[in-house]
């Protein structure tokens, strides 16, 4: 479960990028959270994943209010959600098996078990028969799936993703979207920033809408 | 427990895996390490050498102990029965006035002075090898022998070992400093080296603080880092004082030919040659630690 209230968000020296926002969103839940480039969705995400702290008001994850976390339990927290970063964020130093088995090493897995676990991610996204290749030589579409192959390998509880369908064109994105809601049906909630808002088109998910920083209703 | 064991064992193989990544510079930066280690190291060895030959060649130091001119034949005997008592004594050798009168006479050119005398002016002496070279236990003995009936005068022939001993521990000083100065001089370079590693690494090093790693966790790798080239440089000084002695020895074994006198230099003993290796060890853990302390924190995810 996550929980804003009252969160606010200054930037030093720079405008509101959130103001009194709050919402909740239930354990198993699929939220997209749209808006204008620029209106606080990145900063919203980043919030939630201890990236950025809130100037005012508190945001609760899985029953820790994530504003007094300090060294160690931020890295725990972020080891139980799924992050795909709006840019990205791929090694380019090593082959698609090794970029999805870094959180897995971050956790300490047993690298055999590990080893299983990073195949079962891989054939999730799509991507096992370019285990060995360099991200460099991925497709658009394919490195985003390698980005959520990363992010799903350790089976977190909520998955968040920032624009992951950024660059890529319709039929590309259509098959990332499916991708998160078949996550979404086995039980893991899953929060999307998009300014692609006709990707929702016949979706019944909720929807929350930020403008300037303002939750719209 | 597995996963600390898997942490670290993680960390080990990519500390590993840098290393071998850019051999020529690690080779480098190991052979910098390991002149710089060999210099004080070496010394260090020579010192332990010369100490163990000028015990061996100086032998346990003398003293003697010279009787007052009235000393009667009884009390000669009584000395002569504690010093073969004493503990601390190894052996010692009567030398009674008349032959001493003799080699003077002999010796040095005398003679004539000798026989102009009256009475023999020379007293009845004892030459005494101690069991100890310690130059404390040596004045300690002399203090003893001197309080004796009939002693009247007891000479330490120490002050040559004496003098080698402050020239050693002034060595011994001079040593130390040395280390001291290429310590510090060795902590910079495995500092600069992780500087540069961080700084390439740093793509990695966010990504991985984003999906959850701990400081610990991107800290290990350095550290062990550090440490891995800590120890390799001082095996590699090991080697370079072991290579040192094989060629010293050479020029030695001549010489020894020469002079009749066996002498060769030893290297370090094991204990010593395994403080060696824990102390290069920890100046590259020293060097990786400082240095990720300084650095890690500049790259915080945004």
């Amino acid at each position: 479960m996550i929980n804003f209230s009252n969160v606010s968000k200054r930037y030093p020296n720079s405008y509101d990028a959130l103001k009194n926002i709050a919402f909740t969103v239930e354990t198993g839940e699929m939220v997209f959270i749209t808006g204008h480039s620029g209106a606080g969705k990145s900063t919203l995400l980043k919030l939630i994943a201890a990236i950025e702290r809130p100037t005012s008001g508190s945001i609760i994850v899985n029953g820790q209010n994530i504003g007094t976390l300090k060294g160690a339990a931020i890295s725990i927290l972020r080891r139980n959600l799924g992050l795909v970063f709006q840019d990205q964020k791929i090694l380019f130093d090593r082959n698609v098996f090794d970029n999805v088995l870094l959180p897995l090493q971050i956790s300490g897995f047993d690298p055999k078990a590990a080893t299983g676990r990073v195949r079962a991610a891989l054939d999730k996204v799509g991507l096992l028969g370019k285990e060995k290749a360099c991200p460099i030589t991925l497709s658009g579409g394919e490195q985003q799936r390698l980005c959520i192959a990363r992010a799903v390998v350790n089976r977190p509880s909520i998955l968040i993703a920032d624009e992951p369908t950024g660059n890529l064109d319709a039929d590309y994105a259509r098959d990332i979207m499916d991708m998160f809601r078949s996550f979404h049906q086995v039980g893991v909630t899953v929060l999307i920033a998009t300014h692609a808002a006709e990707l929702l088109g016949g979706a019944q998910q909720r929807i929350l809408t930020l403008d300037h920083g303002k939750l719209a209703a | 427990m597995s996963v600390w064991l898997s942490h670290h064992s993680y960390a080990l193989a990519l500390a590993l895996k840098r290393l071998l990544r850019t051999p020529f510079s690690s080779l480098l930066s190991i052979a910098v390490m390991g002149i710089a280690l060999s210099l004080p190291a070496g010394g260090y060895m020579l010192l332990g050498n010369l100490q163990t030959f000028s015990g061996h060649i100086s032998g346990a130091p003398q003293l003697s102990l010279f009787l007052a001119l009235d000393a009667s034949r009884d009390e000669v005997a009584q000395i002569r029965s504690r010093l073969k008592q004493h503990p601390q004594v190894a052996s010692f050798q009567f030398v009674p006035k008349d032959r001493a009168l003799q080699q003077l006479k002999q010796g040095n050119g005398l003679a004539d002075v000798v026989d102009s005398l009256a009475q023999n002016p020379l007293p009845d002496a004892f030459v005494i090898n101690a069991k100890s070279t310690a130059p404390e236990v040596l004045e300690l003995l002399r203090a003893e022998i001197q309080k004796w009936p009939k002693a009247e005068h007891v000479q330490l022939d120490s002050a040559w070992a004496r003098r080698l001993d402050a020239l050693l521990s002034l060595g011994r000083l001079a040593v130390l400093m040395l280390a001291a100065l290429l310590s510090f001089a060795l902590v910079t370079v495995t500092f600069n080296t992780i500087r540069l590693q961080i700084l390439t690494k740093r793509d990695e090093i966010e990504v991985s603080k984003l999906i959850g790693a701990t400081n610990g966790f991107i800290r290990r790798p350095f550290l062990y880092f550090g440490a891995i080239q800590g120890i390799a440089g001082g095996v590699a000084a090991w080697l370079i004082i072991a290579l040192g002695i094989y060629l010293i020895n050479g020029a030695l074994a001549d010489l020894a030919l020469l002079y009749a006198f066996d002498f060769h230099l030893r290297h370090l003993s094991s204990e010593d040659s395994m403080s060696l290796l824990l102390f290069s060890t920890w100046l590259g853990w020293l060097g990786a630690w400082l240095s990720v302390a300084s650095h890690l924190w500049q790259i915080e995810p945004r």
